[in-house]
């Protein structure tokens, strides 16, 4: 099972801010094509420029592999103070 | 102190609460943003943030700032949720022995918390709602720290 969360205007475009996804995809690319599958708009908004995967707590660029309960989040450029 | 609110705040009593019992620090600088209301194109705004790692973010983004400039000590209080114009959105104060270095080290976290913390940011308004996205303006504030040996 991964748990995913969308930020900002991603959460808009797909509808949902956070999902359990079981059984969970085995890597971040295996859950991006999941996603795509399902919305076409939010496969667009993850492809965006500028958007970050956040897998627990933590940067990562590129793919990365997922563990049962990884906790993977979308963030969208960010805007603060 | 990093503190993340959804309730409005004081910066009044935040700063005189940052003072107290300073004996050494010789200089505060401090910096308060407060909501637009954009001649009434905004009625309010909305800051999302990703509980646990916004303030993680932050406290990294803090260090570098304690480390660059010897500051004492800092204070970041940032509004999350909905807030209204006229309400303060961020409070920032910075704690150092002269003043140069507690004016910069506030420029630099207010640069830092505008593009690289982890909010997003909704502008209400008659016109529907929108996401704020950083501006090539915030690009360019941060690019200045980053190009200063």
């Amino acid at each position: 099972m991964a748990r995913v969360l969308l930020f900002g205007r991603l959460s808009d475009i797909a509808g949902w801010r956070d999902r359990e996804i079981a059984p969970g995809p085995a890597s971040l690319s295996a859950l991006r094509a999941l996603l795509s599958a399902e919305d076409a708009a939010l496969a667009q908004a993850l492809g965006a420029p500028g958007v970050q995967v956040a897998l627990d707590q933590a940067i990562v660029r590129g793919d990365a592999a997922l563990t049962a309960g990884s906790e993977v989040a979308f963030l969208p450029p960010m805007s603060g103070g | 102190m990093i503190q993340l609110t959804d309730q409005p705040f004081e910066p009044g009593a935040l700063l005189t609460g940052f003072c107290r019992g300073r004996a050494e620090t010789g200089a505060v600088a401090t910096f308060t943003g407060l909501a637009r209301a954009e001649a009434g194109a905004t009625s309010s705004l909305e800051l999302e943030a990703y509980p646990g790692f916004t303030e993680a973010r932050i406290g990294e983004i803090a260090q570098q700032a304690v480390a660059r400039f010897s500051l004492d000590d800092f204070a970041i209080v940032h509004r999350v949720g909905k807030i209204a114009p006229g309400e303060p959105v961020v409070f920032v104060a910075t704690a150092a022995r002269h003043r140069r270095a507690a004016f910069e080290a506030c420029d630099f976290l207010m640069d830092y918390l505008k593009s690289r913390a982890p909010f997003w940011k909704k502008e209400h308004g008659p016109a529907g709602a929108r996401w704020i996205e950083p501006r090539d303006q915030d690009h360019a504030d941060i690019a200045r720290w980053e190009t200063t040996p």
